[in-house]
């Protein structure tokens, strides 16, 4: 029985190594995958280019200027000369922001009287304008604040709130921080689901199933021996990216490995049994790989990767349930960047562990050593 | 002597939805024959193949092989058969030699008698000077041979080659039958499929399957003889137009086109008059004509033309 798994393992790694394009797959894929999203997918919002338009042309109007430079989030870019020009400047796409200063905006802050600017933001990049606009509001707000403070030296107390926020876990907000652990998330899971579903496929297509299917074999060994392979190749994969952030892109790792380890077996379980699954309604090469893509790219945006879970619409939310990748991308991003462990992540890792073995049994059992 | 039969196939049908490739195929194969199931394409043969290997289930009846139900213990049947698919089964990727270790790992042939078995079938397949070469890049011949060493190599009781010369050079042909007829000799069964006629004429015995039956059996010389008609060999000057004189003749039973020859199956030896009488009334000349044992093909297309 072990002669017979092993030497299928043996088999299916000689096949995969000795075809060039699959060790790319493998190699480089997962590689390029990283940095692109190390380098050009971030949602970090700074050097917004702006136009400043100051009607005030005052002390504290170049001040509150200043401390929007001096905030690293925008770039002064254009000092245009009136409303018509602010316009054509964002219908050009010059400049993402508008900052207006009115006329005595001083002169109103130092009588203690409300003195509004007004911010306008390129809205069709909507996740970019929020962002933007609510960073010139704190800015705005803080120097309001502060000028206020200076004030009150003089003056009696007034009361407010202040409110001051920390960011926990990621306090740069570094969104590569938070993208790389999804990154390795979705990495294991095309590979595994590619390599897997090809691997049973070319069996068919090329015709040595029947071979095989002659054989005493049992289909658990046939299994296992396909699985195996790619479970290993999937952990090389997760590992290869996980020290290609740590080490290229700083990214911190503040859990327990081991766990994390523990987790990625978890998590093959079920992307195997998909790969499995989709390897038994396939009859080429190429269904499967439409049959991985198809799954693929709805698991991707049903997981909380790029759109937040909660602002789905509650049939969306209910779907998210049978995506392994939901549970594992709380997992790793929990262990990656908050450091929690087993006593926090048991309800995702049990959710996972049932999917898997689902997942795995469905598949073992649409498995026929027959033909139809 | 009363051993049992290498083969025993009762009423065979499979259906694939509304086709029916066997219906009810009955097999009687004695051990150490060399059979060989004859047909056209779409007869059957593959399905009757797959079936025998316990790869797929018959819709209905049954099958014994080495003495085991292939529909009820097709695991028991694998183990003491040797199975060559039409199409190259074998890893691509692999050289000669991994193929080889590979099926003995997956038939569990134990490691002591593994080197010299290897050995012999190397040799025998004359595959030894290749056997670091990856498989995809063997010759159809030789491809063919390193298939027949992998299902070898557990030395199986019965053989189920699948039209294994299909789209082989002649010389390589002739090689491989060599290496049946060494099988042969130790007392293996060997049960093939083949759509050529002259490869049929080398087995022990026949079967002319047609349409999911067995029409015929027998061994190949008795067979051509059992056709009750008189075969005619003639060479008209216009080949198509006596074909189409000739179809209208009362006491034809066969007639099949060959080149410049049409060959004739006569019912009744008197009416050898009649054809020569309607070529020459239509103006045909004949430029021979002959008596000639019937071929194998002959019997096959009288047969067929009956059904």
């Amino acid at each position: 029985m072990f002669e017979r798994i092993h030497q299928m393992i043996v088999k299916e790694f000689a096949q995969v190594f000795r075809d060039k394009r699959m060790v790319l797959m493998i190699l480089a894929a997962p590689v390029i995958q990283l940095l692109m999203f190390g380098y050009v997918v971030t949602t970090d919002v700074t050097n917004v280019r702006t136009a400043l338009y100051d009607l005030d042309k005052s002390q504290s109007s170049r001040e509150l200027a200043r401390s929007l430079v001096a905030s690293g989030y925008f770039e002064i870019v254009s000092t245009p000369e009136s409303p018509e020009e602010i316009r054509y400047l964002l219908d050009k796409g010059e400049v993402s922001c508008a900052i207006q200063i009115n006329r005595n905006f001083e002169k109103d802050m130092l009588k203690g009287l409300p003195s509004p600017i007004q911010i306008i933001a390129d809205g069709t990049d909507s996740n970019t304008a929020m962002i933007t606009v609510s960073y010139a509001a704190r800015i705005a707000a803080r120097f309001g604040l502060d000028t206020s403070k200076v004030a009150l030296i003089n003056h009696e107390r007034l009361p407010g709130v202040d409110a001051r926020t920390r960011i926990w876990y990621n306090p740069d907000l570094k969104s590569r921080n938070y993208n790389l652990p999804g990154v390795i998330a979705s990495i294991v899971m095309i590979v595994g689901l590619m390599l897997t579903s090809m691997a049973v496929v070319r069996e068919r297509e090329t015709g040595t199933i029947e071979q095989l299917m002659v054989t005493p074999i049992r289909p658990f060994e046939l299994i296992l021996g396909k699985t195996i392979p790619f479970a290993a190749i999937g952990y090389f994969d997760m590992m290869l990216v996980t020290v290609t952030g740590v080490f290229w892109f700083d990214v911190p790792i503040k859990g327990f490995l081991p766990l994390l380890f523990l987790c990625t077996g978890i998590y093959l379980l079920s992307v195997l049994g998909i790969g499995l699954f989709i390897s038994t309604i396939s009859r080429t090469q190429q269904q499967a790989m439409m049959a991985a893509m198809f799954f693929y790219m709805p698991a991707l945006l049903l997981s909380g990767f790029v759109f937040p879970i909660d602002n789905m619409p509650p049939v969306f939310q209910y779907i998210t349930y049978i995506n392994p990748l939901r549970y594992f991308l709380v997992i790793i991003r929990g262990i990656f960047l908050k450091g929690i462990g087993f006593s926090l992540l048991w309800p995702q890792m049990a959710a996972l562990l049932a999917l898997g073995i689902t997942i795995i049994a469905l598949s073992t059992a649409r498995f026929r050593k027959r033909l139809e | 002597m009363n051993e049992p039969p290498a083969i025993a196939a009762r009423g065979l049908t499979r259906t694939f939805g509304k086709t029916v490739a066997l219906s009810g195929l009955d097999l009687g194969i004695r051990r150490g024959e060399l059979y060989g199931l004859v047909g056209p394409d779409g007869a059957g043969k593959t399905t009757t193949m797959r079936i025998l290997s316990g790869v797929m289930l018959p819709t209905s009846g049954d099958a014994l092989v080495a003495a085991h139900s292939v529909v009820n213990e097709p695991e028991r049947v694998k183990e003491k058969i040797g199975y060559m698919s039409q199409r190259f089964g074998l890893y691509e990727d692999l050289t000669v030699i991994e193929n080889i270790h590979f099926y003995a790992d997956l038939f569990e042939v134990p490691a002591k008698k593994r080197p010299p078995r290897i050995e012999r079938l190397l040799g025998f397949s004359n595959l030894t000077p290749f056997k670091d070469r990856l498989a995809g890049n063997l010759s159809g011949g030789m491809k063919q041979k390193l298939g027949l060493a992998c299902a070898l190599i557990h030395t199986p009781e019965v053989l189920l080659l699948d039209e294994p010369t299909n789209g082989v050079d002649p010389v390589s042909r002739r090689d491989f039958w060599k290496i049946l007829y060494d099988l042969l000799r130790e007392k293996i069964t060997i049960f093939l499929s083949t759509a050529y006629l002259d490869e049929a004429e080398r087995c022990t015995r026949i079967g002319l399957i047609h349409a999911g039956r067995i029409l015929l059996e027998d061994q190949p010389a008795l067979l051509r003889r059992s056709l009750d008609m008189k075969m005619l060999e003639i060479r008209p000057d216009n080949i198509r137009r006596a074909a189409q004189v000739l179809e209208g003749v009362e006491g034809i039973a066969a007639l099949s086109v060959y080149g410049d020859r049409i060959h004739v199956g006569l019912r009744k030896p008197d009416s050898f008059d009649a054809v020569s009488g309607a070529l020459e009334s239509h103006g045909i000349r004949i430029e021979s004509i002959r008596e000639i044992v019937p071929s194998l093909e002959d019997v096959f297309i009288s047969r067929v033309g009956h059904e």
